[in-house]
């Protein structure tokens, strides 16, 4: 991040951010958003091997809620989070090259959009399409922090929909009675594919859930990115001094369809318009940093061509990535052995058909 | 009258038994005003109202297990899984409480659970799964998987009739792509017969789902090619399975190979060659070999996806194999 002379009035940033970390978090928005805006452009092209899932109007949330987390935390973000992993250090590349279907992606052509993780580094796991498992894995991720006395935080994301789950359910309570560092974070954009929020759970209020599992439950405005930050922080201190789980539900809105193909016909006209021209999480933190903050908006507008200049450079390189080898598929289902074997009437049937191919009179074996 | 698809053909079964019976009403995930990820149910709000088409939360487990109870009260639930794939949330009530109920309480089930299954859609491996043989091994559950569009109605109305718990898988590969006029009226379909899909005389390959239609090509391409006859079986339900047809068609042909789409261990093709071997072995003049996927979990990328799973090319390989053995 370049350091920039004008330094605001440290006093009025919230939360203990520097000036560099507000101009930070406006980069990995706008990254969000101008990657996305790339992959649609892709996906009309049809070089986007099936879905394509937005998260327009949900970055301050994304981003925010990620910006808490140190290095060695874990993070485990859903099909809404393209934000939270580029925080976390995945990289515009490795996402084209996984709506691409591309042998260099992170699975290897393996699973789709941004099903992947890094444990090992960076540290985020690959979610799968069940909603709600990956509560009670996180729940075991930060259990081993706990058990070996590591002073690291999980974070979990879920939809309102995924708190219906049974696994959402177990996972959390499971953390909750063995006080593990884990924050739970439910993304309430107010859609659950088509099902609205209400229609999901009788509760008016999803942080209400906490009280059951006798947790930390709080509410924020997740389209305020500055916001999402300060409550997640608060819960991931909480669980890095031992205070256990927090449930933190972030209010959002889902501008975009479930999926690309989605046409929204269950959203009440002007709803998506409103949130657009009223509640747009980057609109509103470009104007909270040209007033507040004293930013200049020839510094936003320098970070915008980073943003741009960025996504092009990964997406030629995407483009020029190999499609994977068929063969690769069968690796790596065990550790041993490492592949699973060819089938058959693909192996060996190269010699079992030469040895017999085109006797005559095929078709007379019954006279 | 117009040709439909199997899409089409799912929908008016469920219409039609809706409007035949009071007590059949519908449940799942967006299966009211969004008609269903598929737009399987589109519509069905409209027609019959709240009260007969309700959209869940997404808690497999918690509409499956209600569904039970209700079929319990004289109710006839239809579930939908939004992919079958989340058959596996609810898989507890379906093998311990729904497969179990009539045997263990004297309890009747009659439900149907159903949703669009199977691959060759660049789905990866949560949206694209065959869940049929982990519920083929739990006496007390029905598993029906048509291949056209007849069918699916025929057997989705018997499959709504039924006095038990029916597993009804849709492929969402044929969900579009396959046509054809239904015969009108009150159309249904036996649960339990497998149908010819082709008749033949030089070799049986035993099927059903998707690869049926990949059977049809590889036979025809034989046919062509080589000269072979080959007879396809379309078994449609799978259990119970339909022993007659398989010995029907062992015995007219004499050489059989088992094609399905699922992964190969513990497929369903095993319990087919068994039954084979144990019904009509003296019949066979080769033995049964199986075209089925790799054991692999399903991968996302064309060439990848397209390398696990059987292709039709498979297929005409494997029939020249053992029409030459
Ligand atoms: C167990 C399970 N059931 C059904 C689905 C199909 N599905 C995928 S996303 C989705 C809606 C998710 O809504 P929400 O959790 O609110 O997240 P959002 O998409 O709004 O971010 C559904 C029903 C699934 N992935 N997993």
């Amino acid at each position: 991040m370049a350091a920039t002379a004008a330094v605001a009035p440290t006093t009025d940033i919230p939360a203990g951010l520097t000036r560099d970390q507000l101009l930070e978090l406006y980069y990995w928005m706008r990254l969000t958003r101008t990657l996305e805006e790339r992959l649609v452009n892709l996906y009309r092209q049809t070089k986007v091997v099936g879905g394509l899932f937005r998260s327009l109007g949900q970055e301050a949330c994304a981003v925010g809620s990620a910006y808490a987390l140190r290095r060695e935390d874990v993070l485990s973000p859903l099909i809404r989070n393209l934000g939270s992993m580029l925080v976390k250090g995945a990289t515009p590349l490795e996402v084209l090259r996984q709506y691409m279907a591309k042998g260099d992606s992170p699975t290897r052509g393996r699973e789709l959009n941004i099903h992947f993780g890094d444990l090992e580094d960076r540290n985020f796991v690959g979610q799968i399409s069940h909603l709600g498992d990956l509560v009670p894995v996180m729940a075991g991720i930060t259990l081993s922090f706990r058990l070996r006395g590591e002073e690291r935080v999980g974070l979990v994301y879920v939809g309102d929909g995924a708190t219906s789950t049974g696994a959402f359910h177990e996972g959390i309570n499971f953390a909750a009675v063995q006080h593990c560092p884990l924050v739970v974070i439910v993304e309430n954009n107010g859609y659950a594919y088509s099902t609205p929020t209400a229609r999901q759970c009788a509760a008016e209020r999803l942080a209400d859930k906490a009280a059951g599992y006798g947790i930390a439950g709080v509410r924020a405005d997740g389209n305020d990115v500055l916001e999402a930050y300060r409550v997640t922080k608060e819960a991931v201190d909480r669980a890095r001094r031992g205070g256990g789980v927090t449930l933190v539900e972030l209010m959002t809105y889902r501008r975009k369809g479930h999926a690309e193909h989605d046409n929204q016909s269950y959203v009440p006209a002007g709803e998506i318009e409103r949130w657009a021209a009223e509640n747009d999480p980057i609109d509103r933190y470009i104007a909270a940093l040209t007033g507040r903050y004293g930013v200049a908006a020839s510094e936003l507008e320098a970070l915008d061509a980073r943003v741009r200049a960025e996504v092009d450079a990964a997406t030629d390189e995407a483009e020029r990535s190999p499609f994977p080898e068929p063969t690769d598929g069968l690796g790596g289902v065990y550790a041993d052995p490492p592949s699973a074997p060819v089938l058959w009437y693909r192996q060996g049937f190269a010699r079992a058909v030469d040895r017999n191919e085109r006797a005559q009179g095929w078709g007379t074996f019954n006279g | 009258m117009a040709e439909v698809t199997l899409l089409e053909a799912v929908r008016e079964a469920l219409a039609e038994e809706m409007e035949r019976d009071e007590n059949v009403f519908c449940m799942g995930e967006d299966i009211g005003a969004y008609g269903g990820a598929f737009k399987a149910t589109d519509g069905l709000l409209q027609r019959f109202g709240e009260r007969r088409v309700i959209d869940t939360p997404i808690s497999e487990a918690g509409f499956i297990g209600a569904a039970a109870g209700a079929a319990h009260m004289g109710l006839r639930p239809v579930c939908e899984l939004q992919f079958i794939d989340f058959i596996s949330c609810a898989y507890d009530l379906l093998t311990n409480y729904v497969a179990t109920a009539r045997y263990r309480a004297f309890l009747p089930c009659p439900m149907v659970v159903r949703g669009p299954s199977g691959g060759y859609v660049r789905g990866g491996p949560f949206h694209s799964q065959n869940p049929e043989a982990a519920f083929l091994h739990t006496p007390g559950l029905k598993i029906v998987y048509p291949s056209t569009p007849s069918d699916a109605k025929g057997l989705l109305k018997s499959a709504i009739r039924d006095d038990d718990c029916v597993l009804f898988f849709e492929h969402k590969y044929l969900y579009r792509r396959i046509k054809e006029t239904l015969p009108a009226g009150d159309h249904t379909v036996p649960i339990g017969r497998a149908r010819v899909a082709r008749e033949g005389k030089d070799l049986s390959i035993i099927t059903y789902a998707a690869t049926v239609w990949k059977s049809l090509e590889a036979a025809e391409q034989l046919e062509r090619e080589d000269g072979l006859s080959v007879e396809v079986l379309d078994l449609r339900t799978l259990q119970p399975m339909d022993d007659a047809a398989i010995v029907a068609t062992v015995k007219k042909t004499n050489r059989v190979l088992v094609v399905h789409e699922d992964t190969v261990t513990g497929g369903i093709g095993g319990e087919i060659t068994a039954r084979i071997n144990e019904l009509a072995f003296e019949w066979l003049d080769a033995p049964v070999r199986r075209v089925a996927a790799h054991d692999v979990p399903l991968p996302y990328a064309p060439a990848l996806e397209d390398f696990v799973l059987p292709q039709t090319s498979d297929i005409v390989r494997a029939v020249r194999w053992l029409a030459a053995y």
